[in-house]
């Protein structure tokens, strides 16, 4: 089934999407990684102003190319979510509502997901050209000595994603795979051993 | 002895760079098409569908198909008459600069592994050089991403780990790189040399052509039954559960010492950039 969503998102929206829900998303979503999420760490822990208000916001694991002269942005695909794995709960403490990514989380990353109410989409990893057509406005807010890696505001329009992790702690990296070898009636001595 | 211009170097590089990172090349397409006709999920025929289109759009509007436009990789083979005049090696890093900055690609390089400044133009590349009979050098350039290339992994099995061992720990390097790598993968092996000439078959092995298997049947039968056991695990593209794990198992072997079975594992994503050209 495919859904509509807007940002911001609030806990009842975030609670009611499912692991292998299609999302439409469109709205505004921040983007930040490795470099941002250590800032915006460091500024909550100071108790310091965040550039963006964090209350139902959705954050893109993104470091765009660079856009064409008259283009929005440039590529802009996921990057690989688990190296912001150990600054996400906090954020999710503060009212981070969605992130947008590629690849598996870890158990803290899960259970503060369920605690406050959140969820996790999968966007295609190295479709960036597509996403980008996604993308309607694209401005640095913060961080601008960062590059790519600078923190941007963008609006996107029925941004395609996949729910890879819900609120009931749900995690579709596990449940995709295990399916698939039931369906096919695969054990696992047909794909070399345990997976895990 | 044939006197070479290095500008035709700059030139070959820079046009590679561009068109490898815009143009999937058509055995990776072709690839991904026989994909996605093997699949019955919904999650993993959208899922390769988009990268079908994102293919499509990039080289209808000259655009990366992926934004992590990688590190440049230049693997050289020059023929034993050739004279450089000037620096081949400058005029590759020449290249890569002209390339990244007028195609609007991203600069992904930094100039220390520690304290990380980025470069700005996406050099250095990363340079392989060879030396053929003859009196062509042949260019073969990558842009490496490196979501799936920090999912590698190397190790020095023992002799008596035997094929079984070998097998085990690709599927194991397989699993690991899970959806992180992009999948679906395409996954470079090297068996034998030693610590380091290991790490650079696999490498080398990305650069084969995803529909050419190893020439000697024996590591050709091994690159099959490989395949179908990534496949078996059910990763599927971006790891959300399908058939598709992997695209291709490519494997190349070197001599050995008697007390060793190094083995590495070079993982590559489904936005394989590669290209060829002989000079
Ligand atoms: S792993 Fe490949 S497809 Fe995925 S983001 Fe990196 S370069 Fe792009």
């Amino acid at each position: 089934m495919i859904k509509k969503v807007n940002t911001p998102l609030n806990e009842e929206s975030a609670r009611s999407l499912r692991i292998g829900d299609r999302v439409l998303l469109s709205g505004t979503v921040y983007t930040a990684r490795d470099a941002g999420h250590e800032r915006l760490y460091n500024a909550l822990l100071r108790g310091e102003d965040l550039p963006f208000p964090l209350q139902g916001a959705v954050i893109f694991y993104v470091g765009p190319s660079p856009a064409k002269p008259g283009s929005v942005i440039g590529s802009a695909g996921p990057t690989t979510s688990y190296r912001m794995d150990s600054y996400t709960p906090m954020l999710l403490e503060h009212g981070l509502k969605g992130m947008i990514g590629k690849g598996q989380r870890n158990e803290e990353v899960k259970a503060a997901i369920k605690e406050f109410g959140a969820v996790y989409f999968a966007a295609v990893g190295g479709a960036g050209a597509l996403l980008a057509e996604r993308i309607t406005d694209a401005k640095i807010i913060a961080f601008e000595d960062l590059g790519t890696e600078a923190l941007r505001q963008l609006e996107v329009v029925d941004f395609p994603l996949i729910v890879a992790g819900d609120a009931e702690g749900r995690d579709l990296y596990i449940e995709g795979p295990e399916e698939y070898r039931a369906q096919h009636e695969i054990d696992a001595d047909n794909y070399g051993g345990q997976l895990q | 002895m044939r006197e070479f211009d290095v500008q035709l170097l700059t030139d070959a590089v820079r046009r590679m760079a561009a068109q490898s990172n815009q143009i999937l090349s058509p055995d990776v397409y072709a690839g991904l098409v026989r994909a996605r006709e093997s699949e019955d999920g919904l999650t993993a025929q959208s899922i390769l569908d988009d990268i079908l289109r994102n293919a499509d759009l990039a080289a209808g509007k000259a655009m990366p198909i992926c934004q992590d436009t990688g590190m440049a990789l230049v693997f050289l083979q020059v023929g034993r008459d050739i004279h450089f005049q000037g620096d081949p090696y400058e005029a590759i890093q020449e290249g890569v600069r002209q390339a990244y900055e007028e195609n609007y690609l991203r600069k992904s390089i930094v100039k220390d592994p520690l304290r990380r400044i980025n470069t700005g133009d996406n050099t250095p590349a990363m340079i392989y050089t060879e030396l053929i009979a003859g009196n062509q050098v042949k260019v073969s350039f990558a842009a490496k991403g490196f979501g799936s290339e920090n999912m590698s992994q190397l190790a020095m099995l023992k002799p008596a780990d035997g094929v079984e061992g070998v097998k085990r720990f690709i599927l194991k390097a397989a699993r690991e790189a899970g959806p992180n790598a992009c999948p679906p993968i395409v996954i470079g092996v090297g068996i034998g040399g030693n610590f380091d000439k290991s790490a650079l078959l696999a490498k080398q092995a990305l650069m084969r052509p995803l529909d050419v298997r190893n020439c000697d049947p024996f590591y050709a039968a091994l690159e099959d039954e490989l395949l179908e056991q990534v496949n078996n695990s059910g990763i599927g593209p971006m790891g959300l559960g399908g058939r598709t794990s992997a695209l291709a198992v490519s494997i190349e072997v070197l001599p050995t010492h008697i007390a060793g079975l190094p083995v590495a594992v070079n993982i590559n994503c489904h936005a394989t950039r590669h290209a060829e050209e002989v000079l």
